[in-house]
């Protein structure tokens, strides 16, 4: 496993040297970093949510949902770019479109159900 | 050694090499900033979204890094038609709000497996324009790129789709009961190995046919892993669903070498996962066994257990539950969906508000997996101004059945099915339920003899101490409530 990605880092590297003209190290440490924190935010997530009640979990998995919404970042950075090709601009659109519908129907959503907890939590004890 | 202050920097000397990306060092730094207070927002909100006091507010904390990083992406240098960019957020944040806010309760399944298929295939069509643009420019793309638009197109197209499969049966579009078909496993195996194939393809020789391809496998795959799962079984599936979708995003961050994208889209892809988990556990089942497993496989005989054969049932009219009701001293609700289903929450707040003016102690029984997903029911009942203070979780309630003088059951019936107790041959055999049988007296509220969601007999309905009360919940219930009043 590391021994592969050691060799798929290396081919990259040289790939990326060969045509961009950027110095080895500059990848590399781009490349390490990415596998980095995308290693480091696995744990987290799954140490984040490790003690979760089952009342939770449907507000829980509308939210985290909502939070692959993030996807909207990228969307919009590849139809930020200006292009001449239609068939790109058309599905960077629809991109767009769907993260977005994604982030404020997650969010919008989830906030929809917690509501109705908050809201009765506090006078629970006193109504009766 | 991974520096974060020489990462920051990385990305300053990459933009600026890469002069197609227009962007300027300042801006990218101010960008980078933005995206990690971003990433702490999330983290925060994942944290705080697992308890039930802060729940809400870790919602809004997601929320504002969310907007963080999207009005930081504006200011970017490298996005130039910001209007056409405008255009699409408006379309489909008024969409997603509209169907937020119209969507009721009870679909609220159907809504997370919709969002999570526009997550999905925005991470797939995100992976596949950058890849095509680097194409069109007449580039190759680098071995880390190629394959991550490779892993993100993959599961991103088969989230789409099969989110989309997910949504269908719990609408019940198609049937919600397992489809399968002889040699199944084969045709999936076969285009399982084609989607590598291609993805293969795709890595060594970067071209558009593969890329298509590769698409169009991985929504058939996505449909064609969905379709053999039983109804019962979308929550757990959507859920796992959810988690891909994060793990597409991620890999959609490896595409831009966007850090934002990659954090979240792990932390998702992660939590997403040990989620999918927890569900199966408090259905006793593993995530392999639901998707591959007993339920889908057409080898188990889905009617076993009790047989109505020879078996009566004994009816009750409403004067007489009203009577056993009023007059004990303990009386447990048990809701599922039906209740949901016929809007009966209200009603039967009502009757328990009324039975406890007269001294009833009522408590609320929540199985783990009532209504269609985890959770669901305590946001139902919550709904319907039903005290917190009244509803019990399963281990908590159990005991207290052999003190409780009536169970009432309104439209659950899987999650109190003896067979998941008794019966090795069931397919629910070994899930956890509501020892409703222990009570005194068992009142089923119910529309008809039909089985459940799981599609089995339910035995309880046949034994001396039950008694049905047929009819829709709403109705019952209020017949109920004007009856218990007369007393």
């Amino acid at each position: 496993m590391i021994a592969s990605l050691a060799v798929l880092a290396n081919t990259a590297v040289a790939q990326a040297a060969e045509r961009t003209g950027m110095p080895v190290e500059e990848k590399l440490g781009l490349f390490f970093g990415s596998i980095t924190i995308f290693i480091l935010a696995v744990f987290l997530g799954i140490e984040l949510i490790s003690k979760v009640p089952t009342t939770l979990h449907t507000p829980l998995m509308s939210g985290t949902n909502a939070i692959h919404g993030i996807v909207l970042v990228g969307a919009m950075v590849v139809a930020g770019l200006a292009n001449q090709d239609l068939l790109v601009t058309v599905l960077a659109f629809v991109a767009v479109i769907f993260a977005a519908g994604n982030v404020v129907g997650g969010f919008v959503v989830t906030d929809r159900m917690l509501q109705m907890f908050k809201s009765k939590r506090p006078d629970a004890g006193g109504k009766k | 050694m991974f520096n974060p202050v020489s990462w920051l920097l990385f990305q300053e000397s990459e933009a600026a090499q890469r002069s197609w990306l227009g962007l300027t060092p300042s801006t990218d730094v101010y960008l980078t900033l933005a995206y990690i207070v971003a990433a702490a927002c999330f983290i925060i909100g994942i944290r705080r979204l697992s308890s039930p006091k802060t729940a809400r507010n870790g919602n809004r904390v997601a929320a504002v890094g969310m907007a963080v990083a999207v009005v930081a992406t504006f200011f970017s240098s490298s996005i130039q038609n910001i209007l056409f960019i405008l255009v699409g957020i408006a379309i489909g944040s008024a969409i997603g709000f509209f169907l937020a806010r119209s969507v009721q309760m009870t679909e609220m399944p159907q809504m997370v497996a919709l969002f999570n298929a526009m997550g999905g295939g925005a991470a797939a069509l995100t992976s596949t324009v950058e890849f095509l643009e680097i194409i069109n420019r007449g580039s190759t793309p680098d071995l880390d790129v190629a394959i991550s638009t490779v892993l993100g197109v993959l599961i991103g197209a088969m989230s789409f789709s099969g989110s989309i499969i997910a949504i269908a049966k719990l609408y019940g579009w198609i049937s919600s009961a397992p489809i399968t078909y002889g040699g199944q496993q084969i045709v999936n195996a076969v285009l399982a190995l084609g989607a590598v194939g291609l993805g293969v393809w795709l890595i060594i020789a970067p071209n558009q046919l593969a890329l298509i391809g590769l698409i169009a496998l991985a929504a058939v795959l996505g449909v064609l892993l969905v379709l053999p799962i039983g109804g019962a079984d979308m929550p757990v599936v959507i859920s796992l669903l959810n988690s891909f979708t994060g793990m597409a995003a991620a890999f959609t961050g490896f595409v831009l070498s966007n850090p934002v994208l990659i954090i979240a889209g792990a932390l998702v892809g992660a939590s997403g996962m040990l989620l999918t988990v927890l569900m199966g556990r408090a259905m006793n089942r593993s995530v392999t066994n639901v998707i591959f497993g007993a339920f889908g496989s057409a080898g188990v005989d889905v009617g076993g257990g009790a047989s109505a054969a020879g078996k009566s049932v004994r009816e009750l009219g409403v004067d007489d539950a009203a009577t056993l009701m009023a007059y004990a001293n303990q009386v447990v609700v048990v809701p599922g969906y039906g209740m949901a289903v016929a809007r009966a929450q209200n009603a039967v707040r009502e009757l328990a508000d009324i039975l406890q003016s007269k001294g009833v102690t009522v408590k609320y029984a929540i199985h783990p997996v009532a209504g269609r997903m985890p959770g669901h029911m305590n946001v139902l009942l919550a709904e319907a101004d039903v005290p917190y203070n009244q509803l019990f979780e399963m281990e908590d309630i159990n005991p207290e059945f052999s003190r409780t003088d009536v169970a009432l059951i309104i439209g659950a019936n899987d999650v109190v099915n003896p067979a998941a107790r008794n019966d090795p041959k069931s397919p629910i055999y070994g899930m956890p339920i509501l020892d409703v049988d222990k009570a005194q007296n068992v009142i089923v509220m119910k529309r008809s003899m039909r089985s459940g969601f799981a599609g089995i007999e339910n035995e309880l309905f046949y034994e001396d101490r039950t008694s049905m009360l047929f009819g829709d919940a709403k109705d019952m219930a209020e017949a109920l409530v004007a009856s218990v009043k007369q007393l």
